[in-house]
């Protein structure tokens, strides 16, 4: 890696298929971030029930991709559905990184006692199927944004605890550590300076790969009814309640699984592309 | 003379562009003939390996030979396609990797391996061809070559496992031997017997050894012939006693003049005050003792070499001495206070008095912190002010031949001699009364290696400074110690001056390690020359 490299820099040279991912990745936050001026209808607005994709509206517009049960525009629902998609996904995936790295970096470092009562609340954790996981923290604590975030969390943090625990061993051996002990630095300081910058690399690639992990939990969790309350538009209760006639109407589930593949595969390609960069540099 | 095996004719080998230079290997031409062994010896970076890869036609994906031919007895191999290559590879041609261990694979006992090479290569049945990969393990003079055959690589020495490697390189009886720094990763005892073996095998099986080394100690042990490599160019090429005692191209005579001599300079008596006093230092893991019960003293602005092989324990006398492992039993006093005796914040404050500068250049260094901000936070650290730590950093950097320029610079932008630059300017900013370098130069090339010794003795001048020397080389202890320790199994087996120990070694194992070091007798012309 030469000096001038700033990521910024190696992001325009990441191969075609991470810039596909990173177009799809980034196009989902725009549309997030912009939602209001996007979306051509109110996505909570019922107008003419069960429409075809192209179906003229009765006050102007076109529907684009049809409209649902109730009569509201799937293209604006879908729209509206990216905030809390892609914005809970990144907080869900943040606080779940926030105490899977903290805990790994300690169990790491300090090994012993601290690793083996982590370790040992991580493989509990871990021993139970992550779905029955959410079901049973969301149906104790209610559905909710917050209920959502704790879930996700509480689910996939023992999974970056392991990742974070590993690199941290390796890198706790190297010799740069034993140079900032033999100097008197502090623990939490040669974790902060020495261990996590050295171990963002695959962190960042599991961190994309997670964004997306938990965007299909969160539409799992949406389509099990343990999301976000109706009439919230959620692509994962697009589907569910598409489900039903989704043989004669195909256009009602189609799109809400299109937005979360589209949004799965991008933040995929994404981190190969980061993946096949950190190897190179 | 004899028939010739190998002959390379004006051949080149592009660098992409951009590089520090346009050929990786430019214009060299070299012979070699049945029973001959050539010693190509450059430092890193001088082509020599990319030489050997090119022989056995593997050459890196983005380089390419824009020139020369290969020829293999009457083969011409730049004319062969990658098919036909690998008949002759391991057939005709064979290769002694560098790292023994990672050239054999761990979950396959080595009889099996080699016998792998005769199934590549030839229509023996099953029985035939135990039979004869036993009787190439007795041929490398292992005892016990059944027990060996049964072994899994990891229950094998270095030694041993190189021996397998040889075994397996010689299996097809090739025309030619390419020999990598075969021995680079082993101990001077076991460095000493392998560098037989492939003499005596020279006389039994007749084969021309292009041997690539860096050591020059090696090439005096081994050669017939030897080509000098710099830059990608031959610059000198000859008879080995020619060229080792009567160079004529001044980067011979330079490499041979870095490489440091067996015969310590004359020392006066340091009589300073005690830096550090060890007594009854002792590790024990598990079962196993790494260190059993190691006194030491070292007075200021004196330096301990302390010399021994892998697994002798020295790196982890180093270790316990910083800190950075806990010791079972034992103290280390270091003007006056008992280190290992000292918990949590009292140990964080006094552990300035001790600092380390590491083996691996690449490794001591955090990649993600900026030069400067490393040296100035050892200064913190050690308690002084932010801006004097930092004035100090900047001397410091002057002080060890860097320019301020790399004050602001991360560790990828320099290379490896000045790494260890770096490491021993923040070693110092800690102002330590002891010194430990484990190590420090020997992943360097000699003429680096020669100038970071120059400095720790300069610096040793100014500061006063007591360094504890640890290495696995005896020239570099030489050069080093004002007095030599030597370990084995974890324990010192003698110690004394210099000059002493190293031409009246009482101890056995000291006599085997001197009679190991290999180019005796050219250390001593060196220092004539």
């Amino acid at each position: 890696m030469t000096p001038a490299m700033t990521p910024a820099r190696r992001l325009m040279v990441l191969k075609p298929s991470a810039m596909i991912g990173l177009f799809l990745v980034a196009g989902w936050l725009l549309v997030a971030a912009l939602a209001p001026w996007l979306a051509p209808f109110d996505p909570l607005t019922s107008l003419t029930p069960l429409a075809s994709p192209g179906t003229h509206a009765p006050g102007g517009g076109i529907f684009w991709l049809g409209t649902d049960l109730l009569g509201r525009d799937i293209l604006s629902r879908v729209i509206y559905g990216a905030r809390p998609v892609v914005g809970l996904s990144v907080l869900a995936t943040s606080t779940a990184y926030l105490v899977g790295v903290s805990a790994g970096l300690a169990a790491g470092y300090f090994r012993g006692a601290t690793d083996a009562i982590l370790s040992f609340l991580a493989s509990v954790v871990l021993s139970f199927p992550v779905l029955v996981l959410y079901i049973v923290v969301i149906v104790a604590l209610g559905a909710s944004y917050a209920n959502v975030v704790l879930a996700v969390t509480f689910g996939s943090a023992p999974a970056i605890f392991r990742i974070v625990r590993a690199i941290a061993l390796d890198i706790a051996g190297r010799d740069y550590v034993a140079a900032s002990q033999a100097q008197g630095e502090r623990a939490h300081r040669i974790l902060i300076q020495d261990i996590l910058p050295n171990a963002a690399p695959p962190l960042l690639v599991d961190f994309c790969l997670r964004i997306g992990y938990s965007a299909i939990t969160i539409g799992a969790l949406g389509f099990l009814g343990l999301g976000l309350p109706p009439p919230t538009p959620d692509w994962g209760g697009m589907v569910a309640e598409g489900r039903a006639m989704a043989l004669a109407f195909p256009h009602l589930v189609i799109f809400p699984c299109l937005a979360i593949s589209s949004l799965v595969v991008g933040l995929s390609l994404l981190a190969d592309g980061l993946n096949a960069e950190g190897r190179r540099g | 003379m004899a028939e010739p095996i190998l002959r390379v004719e004006h051949l080149s080998i592009a660098l992409p562009a951009g590089g520090d230079r346009a050929h990786a290997v430019e214009d060299v031409s070299l012979t070699v003939h049945r029973g001959e062994i050539v010693c190509v010896v450059g430092e890193s970076g001088s082509g020599k390996s990319m030489l050997a890869g090119a022989v056995m036609g593997a050459i890196p994906g983005d380089l390419a030979r824009t020139a020369g031919r290969i020829r293999l007895g009457e083969i011409d191999l730049t004319a062969l396609s990658e098919p036909e290559l690998r008949q002759i590879r391991g057939n005709r041609v064979a290769m002694i990797p560098q790292e023994p261990m990672a050239a054999l694979n761990p979950v396959v006992r080595v009889g099996r391996q080699i016998e792998e090479v005769f199934a590549l290569h030839t229509k023996l049945s099953a029985q035939e061809r135990s039979i004869r990969a036993l009787g190439l393990l007795a041929d490398m003079h292992l005892s016990d070559p059944e027990r060996i055959a049964r072994s899994y690589p990891s229950q094998l020495s270095g030694g041993q496992c190189q021996r397998v490697v040889i075994a397996m390189a010689l299996a097809m009886e090739p025309d030619l031997l390419i020999a990598d720094e075969p021995t680079t990763a082993l101990d001077v005892t076991t460095q000493a017997q392998i560098l037989k073996l492939i003499r005596d095998l020279r006389e039994t099986h007749g084969h021309g050894i292009l041997f690539i080394t860096h050591d020059v100690g090696v090439v005096a042990e081994i050669a017939d012939r030897v080509l000098v490599m710099r830059r990608g160019q031959l610059v000198e090429a000859g008879e080995a006693r020619q060229v080792l005692t009567a160079p004529t191209h001044p980067y011979t005579r330079e490499l041979m003049a870095a490489a440091p001599s067996m015969t310590p300079p004359p020392h006066r008596p340091v009589v300073g005050e005690h830096a550090l006093v060890a007594r009854g230092l002792t590790k024990i893991y598990g079962a196993r003792q790494a260190l059993g019960g190691v006194d030491l003293e070292i007075r200021r602005g004196e330096t301990l070499a302390v010399v021994g092989e892998s697994g002798s324990g020295k790196s982890t006398l180093a270790r316990i001495l910083v800190r950075v492992i806990a010791a079972s039993a034992g103290e280390a006093r270091v003007a006056g206070v008992d280190m290992l005796a000292l918990k949590g914040d009292a140990l964080r404050e006094a552990r300035c008095a001790v600092q380390m500068v590491f083996q691996d250049p690449f490794g001591s260094l955090n990649p993600r912190r900026r030069v400067g901000d490393m040296i100035v936070r050892a200064g913190v650290l050690a308690g002084a002010k932010p801006a004097e730590a930092r004035a100090r950093a900047e001397e410091l950097l002057e002080l060890v031949g860097l320019s301020k320029a790399a004050f602001h610079r991360r560790p990828a932008a320099f290379s490896g001699g000045q790494r260890q630059r770096i490491g021993i300017a923040r070693a110092l900013a800690a102002n330590p009364d002891l010194l430990i370098a484990d190590e420090s130069v020997s992943a360097l090339d000699v003429s680096v290696q020669a100038q970071i010794l120059d400095l720790l003795r300069d610096l040793q001048d100014r500061l006063g400074l007591a360094i504890l020397f640890i290495t696995h080389d005896l020239r570099v202890a030489a050069q080093m110690g004002h007095r030599i320790a030597v370990m084995q199994h974890g324990v010192v087996v003698e110690t004394g001056p210099a000059a002493e120990v190293l031409t009246r070694p009482a101890h056995p194992y000291t006599q085997a390690l001197l009679a190991a070091a290999p180019g005796r007798e050219l250390g001593t012309a060196t220092v004539v020359g």
